[in-house]
């Protein structure tokens, strides 16, 4: 079975939501929608204060190349556009509505039925996408308009798409690959026809393989995509580490997928490009897994940006009342663990882990050993011990040169520590830094 | 509530745990030495365990003044390595002085844990080596019939030793086998010594580069010499067997501190202790080499590491 060449770690994947379907997650009273969603510069708001919107109405525009449109995921009133704090509790330009039913823009298709047929040029399709503010549900949340825009003389003959869900705890992208199969097919025929290939592979991790038979079956009616089925391996969810798993060719240091010639996109990516170009809804909902060792009722909902996520926490069971906890956004490898539980959630909200202390804590520090397992761990190849090391000493020269910008911050090397060396935190502090000196000096010139 | 950043989850490595797998594979070894040297090789490695945990506690305590470091097990499992590198017949107070010196010197001195440039079990015995040469090449015979001889316990040249001053006395392959023959009291039983390097492969706390890369080299080198009827030549596998390069090939020169981090480093590091052992007993003063060439290569690690690096992803594309 295929995988990645160079390192990699092998978590326990602790799927405990994988058999829950996806459960629609009620409207909230008030919703807060963040302007910024995406990487890139925030959206503008289009809407006044006080103006009425319904469901699927642009409420934010994309400011420029790289950014993205904000729909409204609720009907309502807008009470005001303000900063709000946000999970990490910074200030976050936001746009306050008051809910009031539930009323969808008449463009939209809301019924069941499968949309299969489409006639769409490429630039129909990805101006399309663009309308409907879609962006990498990964977790990036990179525009995928940008995406699917390749300049000449690039040019894709593979697109790839991201099922493995490498991060333990989540389930999301399983669920959806379960229940909407179909309409992820017509999606991923969608993304063929905007970059115009005529090849698709599902990287698909074996920890599922009900979602790798049901996919294989589906895709025996639709020529051109085909499923990879990928050994269990962290972080193979990466980009360039499901490239070199899939069709086994190497994104050079510092270059983008499309200069091997692939486009990755996600899954979750996949259904929304569905519903923007067959059913006209804009990315206004998302499915998220809310889970956790000790919660009672782990499960995967579909949420309207903008759902608080207390409410979420609430539906998977409620906060644990007794001992220690952190609240992790995102993937236990990869997500960012918050404070704030009234913050919205967002386009970039993948899962809330709620992880209990005995897991969640770092053990105390020692001397680096030098037994090199961050090295074998690197899934690039690098030296985190050097790297943290420099960065402590501030010597952001020598990092450079030691390819510090190859870093993914997948925290294989802190993982993997047996010294319990905050690795990481160094080296992205480091990177931070280096990125810094980097673009100053290109202004320069 | 806790906040950091990620990952928020550890695979529960540690330094201790690796250490005590060290410790656990050591176990097979310690019993057959038991067996053979019984009272005194029980002895010795109480005396340098205890002098060893004692050493860096004063040491920690008075000098350092920083917390107490014997939880992590390093300390103890050099007392046991240095003790595996002595005769079952050593005075208790060179067992000592050997292990203030490895503990004290060889890794104090440079900070503790995980500072140290050379292996401080070697330190400590090739110290002891050069200043005791006579008590530290008697070597008591196996088996004896009475377990509670420790210095008074009668005595015989090793088989390289011999070999050193031209005498050609093979024992025979299941005596070397099982260790049934004199020695450092840790280094005689070959199958003891490789259940617990499968031990270390199985729980992975070593990987295979450093001790295959040396006892490849110390086979092909050796052998070579045999085939071409050098002087005093004798079968690659007696070398393989005999003197301390399975004990050290295992648990010596694969001490995370002392070794390259790469994968490619570790076979150079490999190759390079075996071509010194290789030299040294075939043509060097001394009948055995090994401790020496680890010590050796120890010092070349550092060197190792900054020209060696790992392979890059999307390396070869680049420029």
């Amino acid at each position: 079975m295929k995988t990645f060449k160079i390192g990699g770690v092998h978590p326990n994947d602790s799927k405990l939501s994988a058999s829950q379907p996806i459960e629609v997650m009620g409207l909230p009273a008030k919703a807060v929608i963040p302007l910024s969603q995406h990487i890139g510069a925030p959206a503008t708001p289009v809407v006044e204060k006080g103006a009425h919107v319904v469901v699927g109405q642009l409420i934010a525009q994309g400011t420029g190349f790289m950014s993205a449109n904000i729909h409204s995921p609720y009907s309502g009133t807008i009470e005001k556009i303000d900063n709000a704090v946000d999970a990490w509790g910074m200030p976050c330009k936001s746009i306050f509505i008051n809910v009031e039913g539930d009323e969808w823009d008449e463009s939209i298709d809301r019924t069941d039925t499968l949309v299969r047929a489409f006639s769409y040029t490429p630039e129909e399709i990805v101006k399309k996408i663009s309308d409907a503010g879609i962006v990498g549900l990964g977790g990036a949340c990179f525009p995928t308009h940008v995406k699917l825009s390749i300049k000449a003389p690039a040019k894709a003959d593979v697109l790839i798409i991201n099922g493995v869900e490498c991060e333990p705890y989540l389930t999301c992208d399983h669920r959806l690959m379960m229940e909407h199969g179909e309409e992820l097919m017509i999606g991923i025929k969608i993304l063929m026809k905007a970059i115009n290939v005529d090849r698709a592979i599902i990287g698909i991790e074996c920890n599922k393989p009900d979602v790798i038979k049901h996919l294989t079956d589906l895709s025996i009616k639709h020529f051109g995509i085909e499923v990879c089925p990928l050994k269990m391996h962290y972080p193979q969810g990466g980009e360039k580490q499901l490239i070199d798993a899939c069709i086994g060719r190497q994104v050079p240091s510092g270059a983008l997928p499309i200069s091997v010639g692939a486009v990755v996109d996600n899954v979750a990516t996949c259904f929304a490009v569905y519903e923007a170009v067959q059913k006209n809804k804009p990315l206004i909902d998302r499915v998220v897994t809310i889970t956790g060792d000790k919660m009672s009722h782990p499960c995967n909902l579909k949420v309207r940006f903008g759902t608080p996520l207390k409410d979420l926490i609430d539906k998977a069971g409620g906060l644990p009342t007794e001992g220690e906890y952190k609240m992790i956004a995102g993937g236990p490898m990869m997500g960012r663990s918050f404070c704030n539980i009234d913050s919205p959630s967002s386009k970039r909200t993948s899962g809330i882990l709620i992880l209990p202390e005995s897991k969640a804590r770092r053990n105390e520090e020692e001397n680096c050993i030098r037994c090199g397992k961050c090295i074998d761990a690197c899934p690039m190849g690098l030296e985190p011990y050097l790297l943290s090391r420099l960065s402590e000493v501030k010597n952001w020269d020598l990092m450079e040169e030691h390819n510090v910008m190859d870093c993914i911050e997948c925290g294989c090397c802190l993982y993997t520590c047996p010294a319990n060396r905050p690795l990481l935190d160094y080296i992205r502090m480091g990177k931070q830094t280096v990125g810094g000196i980097i673009r100053a000096r290109a202004q320069k010139k | 509530m806790i906040v950091s950043p990620s990952p928020h989850i550890h695979n529960n490595d540690s330094v201790r745990k690796d250490m005590l797998n060290v410790l656990i594979a050591l176990i097979p070894a310690y019993l057959v030495a038991l067996y053979y040297f019984g009272f005194g090789a029980l002895c010795v490695s109480l005396i340098a365990i205890a002098s060893c945990l004692l050493c860096e506690w004063l040491i920690q305590k008075f000098l350092l003044k920083k917390p107490c470091s014997l939880g992590n097990c390093s300390a103890l499992l050099t007392g046991v390595l240095l003790s595996f590198n002595l005769p079952s017949n050593l005075d208790w107070w060179i067992v000592v002085i050997g292990a203030f010196v490895a503990i004290g010197i060889g890794k104090m001195t440079f900070g503790g844990l995980g500072n140290n440039p050379f292996n401080p079990a070697l330190v400590g015995r090739v110290f002891l080596l050069v200043s005791f040469p006579a008590q530290m090449t008697t070597w008591p015979r196996p088996l004896q019939g009475n377990w509670m001889r420790y210095t008074d316990a009668e005595t015989g040249a090793t088989f390289l030793s011999k070999l050193n001053e031209g005498i050609i006395e093979i024992p025979k392959y299941t005596d070397m086998l099982f260790g049934n023959i004199g020695g450092s009291f840790g280094e005689v039983s070959a199958i003891a010594l490789l259940v617990g390097f499968i031990y270390l492969l199985c729980t992975k706390t070593i990987t295979w580069h450093i001790p295959v890369s040396i006892i490849i080299t110390v086979f092909a080198f050796t052998g070579i010499y045999y085939l071409c009827g050098g002087n005093n030549a004798v079968s690659p596998c007696v070398h393989l067997l005999t003197g301390g390069l399975l004990l050290g090939a295992i648990f010596m020169a694969t001490d995370y501190v002392t070794s390259p981090m790469t994968k490619c480093g570790q076979l150079i590091y490999g190759i390079g202790i075996g071509v010194i052992t290789s030299v040294i007993r075939l043509w060097g003063a001394y009948p055995e080499g090994m401790s020496f060439a680890i010590l050796i290569m120890n010092a070349v690690t550092p060197l190792i590491n900054h020209y060696v690096k790992p392979h890059r992803f999307g390396e070869v594309v680049k420029k």
